[in-house]
């Protein structure tokens, strides 16, 4: 391998270092080889007794502390160029209209399905409220004159009761899969976003 | 060996191979080559360790129509050698003891 093959190998495991630590390596290697190379050994077997750049480059990436290239890495990657931001400042009429659109439309959907839980718990919260006036109009009939109608009342008041029992597990479990399914949307829309961008690194 | 303590070490050695006068990349891991094996990638860092902590200054001067990098100790590059002589005073001492303990 010549000097120059195994710097730009160097180089391309190095980039997730910060550049200007990759550039002093780079350099720093550049001149052992050179200084092999003025002993009398050939650029071949000078840059053999160096190493293999992917043996160095695992370990320069050992001992340098994790947080430094997972910090630096999507920032150095992908700058935004000139021409892209002019782009983007152009065209913010339309793209930031239709992304007003989108959340707009976003926010519907989960204005919709929380409304639905909503009315049902209201539902519940009817039938509870059913029982405690039924009971309480039965009691007030029993003790004054109508007795019929009173237990009558006491019994709509009962079923009143069961009925929002039963629904208020309904209502739990619609709560429960309401929260799972917007946080399940949520997700998918952060992925659009996140999903794509690793991919592009991944890709490079 | 424990990492700290080589670490150590290796920085002495390194700031051994200068004090007699400034050295470079290749001439200081030839020359430490009889005592210990040192990887560039190992010296790199250990030179710019010592570059923070002002233990020595670099240089980069023309040889051979291409610049090379000339390291050279300070004041506090000496000093940090003379106190690594006093630990490891210490160090045998404690070494001394323990031999003793097992004979």
């Amino acid at each position: 391998m010549t000097k120059r093959e195994f710097l730009s190998r160097l180089n391309e495991g190095l980039s997730g270092l910060p550049q200007e630590d990759a550039a002093g390596r780079l350099a720093f290697y550049g001149e052992m080889i050179d200084d092999r190379m003025e002993e009398g050994l050939s650029e071949e077997d000078a840059v053999a007794e160096i190493g293999p750049a992917e043996k160095i480059v695992a370990q320069i990436t050992k001992e340098t502390p994790l947080t430094t290239p997972a910090k630096e890495r999507p920032r150095s990657k992908r700058r935004l160029r000139v021409w892209e931001i002019v782009l983007l400042a152009l065209g913010s009429p339309l793209w930031l209209s239709l992304l007003l659109a989108a959340l707009a439309v976003v926010l519907t959907v989960y204005l919709v399905i929380w409304v639905v839980i909503l009315s049902l718990w209201i539902v519940d919260l009817s039938l509870l409220a059913g029982f405690f006036g039924g009971a309480a109009a039965g009691v007030l009939f029993l003790t004054g004159s109508g007795g019929l109608s009173g237990l009558s009342l006491c019994g709509a008041g009962l079923a009143f009761a069961g009925l929002s029992v039963f629904l208020f597990f309904g209502c739990k479990a619609s709560t429960k899969g309401a929260a799972v399914l917007t946080k399940r949307i949520a997700l998918q829309i952060k992925s659009l976003f996140t999903g794509r961008r690793t991919q592009n690194e991944t890709g490079n | 060996m424990d990492v700290q303590l080589k670490r150590g070490i290796l920085d002495v050695c390194v700031l051994a191979a200068i004090k007699d006068e400034e050295s470079y990349g290749y001439k200081i891991i030839k020359d430490l080559q009889p005592y210990v094996r040192l990887s560039e990638s190992t010296l790199y860092t250990i030179l710019k360790r010592l570059e923070e902590a002002k233990m020595l200054t670099v240089r980069s001067a023309e040889h051979g129509g291409r610049l090379r990098k000339y390291y050279r100790i300070t004041d506090a590059g000496r000093k940090r050698i003379d106190e690594f002589k006093d630990e490891w005073e210490a160090i045998m001492a404690i070494y001394r003891f323990i031999t003793k303990e097992d004979g």
